[in-house]
């Protein structure tokens, strides 16, 4: 029994390589809570129902793309007849969802989405000051 | 009426044969050169006149007008340049067209000029992803979402009507506008002949820009157009139109 500190700091030590991710997530408060959106005060609807868009918008946002720049669609009709600008910048961001730092970044950031890379390119009008033309 | 079974076999022989046939002919007619386009689709162009521009004089606004609607960087170091219009010295703009005569008279003229928009265009035929490629209207597009940024189209283009993006733009704009996309680092872009102001009826941004209404644009199978009213009643010369690319740029001298 002359092992018996050894094996009562092993215990400790594997106990605690073992807990860490809990003691972690009680230390960094976090929770389970889902992100806190901003949504648009308002549009009271969006171009498709929102479980979709919750689900699939990246698939709407590519068959926009694909359908504006390649095929020279420029309006959509959504599924409640009503017509939309496929745009991006002036549609999406433009007319809903105006604040892009607390509906689109927050909650990518919460799904721990990388990218995407639409605002590499894509302006964000909000962020745009007036222009002055020559 | 009785069939022998010779006959049978002969009648559904020649059915399967012939349907066979039927199949293969379509698949060569749709995989054959597509039919020319009818007279009525457009072909967009531009007549730039030279007894009215004023490029010398220190004349920028079709410039100014195309930066501020595509968000066109301003990239001090040259090498790192990116043109949609821009001036060119004429022995640049015309180099097989020229005596000695013009040469000394010309010497250090500049003239606007811009993406031809050819009608054959080589910058099409070479990108390895389809992100260049030509409209029904005639204009050629650019889809930067697929560019990988090989340059083959800026190798091809005759004219060096396109730049690439060794660096982020963004930094270099200074008036950002939402209305259209900037570019990003590792693409190459070009005069896109103003095709998000077609799509809502109006003229490309040179062309409203220009005070000394140096610039028309127009349909050119519009015989009534004002393009093709210019053409039938001044001369006019295209950049280099001898390599079969078909510019739909004119200049009138």
């Amino acid at each position: 029994m002359r092992d018996r500190v050894l094996i009562g700091l092993a215990l400790v030590l594997f106990l605690t390589l073992v807990t860490y991710p809990m003691w972690h997530a009680v230390y960094a408060r976090t929770t389970a809570a889902g992100p806190q959106l901003k949504l648009p005060q308002t549009a009271k609807t969006c171009v498709a129902p929102v479980a979709f868009m919750r689900a699939s918008h990246m698939k709407l946002l590519i068959n926009w793309r694909e359908g504006a720049v390649r095929d020279h669609r420029l309006e959509y009709t959504a599924y409640d007849g009503e017509k939309y600008r496929v745009n991006l910048s002036a549609t999406c961001l433009g007319q809903c969802h105006t604040n892009k730092k607390e509906f689109c970044d927050r909650c990518h950031s919460y799904a721990a989405v990388s990218g995407p890379y639409c605002w590499d390119c894509h302006v964000d009008p909000t962020t745009v000051v007036a222009r002055r033309m020559p | 009426m009785k069939i022998t079974r010779k006959e049978f076999l002969r009648i559904t022989g020649l059915s399967v044969a012939g349907a066979g046939a039927a199949k293969l002919v379509r698949a060569i007619g749709v995989a054959g050169p597509a039919p020319p386009s009818s007279v009525s689709a457009k072909r967009w162009g531009m007549v730039i006149d030279f007894q009215r521009c004023r490029p010398g004089d220190d004349c920028d606004d079709c410039i100014k007008a195309c930066r501020l609607a595509h968000n066109i960087p301003e990239i001090p170091e040259r090498a790192h340049e990116v043109k949609w219009v821009w001036k060119e010295r004429y022995e640049k703009v015309f180099p097989f067209q020229q005596s000695d005569y013009t040469r000394r008279a010309y010497q250090g003229h500049v003239l606007p000029v811009l993406c031809n928009q050819c009608a054959q265009p080589a910058c099409v035929r070479v990108c390895p992803t389809a992100a260049t490629w030509k409209r029904e209207d005639g204009v050629v597009m650019m889809d930067w979402h697929r560019c990988i940024g090989c340059r083959y189209c800026m190798a091809a283009c005759p004219y060096g009507s396109r730049s690439f993006d060794w660096e982020d733009p963004r930094p270099y704009i200074k008036h950002l506008t939402a209305d259209f996309p900037t570019r990003t680092k590792g693409v190459v872009e070009k005069c896109n002949f103003c095709e998000e102001r077609l799509a809502n009826g109006r003229a490309p941004a040179c062309v409203e820009a220009c005070r000394q209404k140096a610039i028309v644009f127009g349909d050119l199978n519009d015989e009534q157009s004002p393009v093709r009213q210019l053409l039938r009643a001044r001369f006019s010369i295209q950049r280099q139109p001898e390599l079969g690319t078909g510019p739909s740029i004119f200049y009138l001298v």
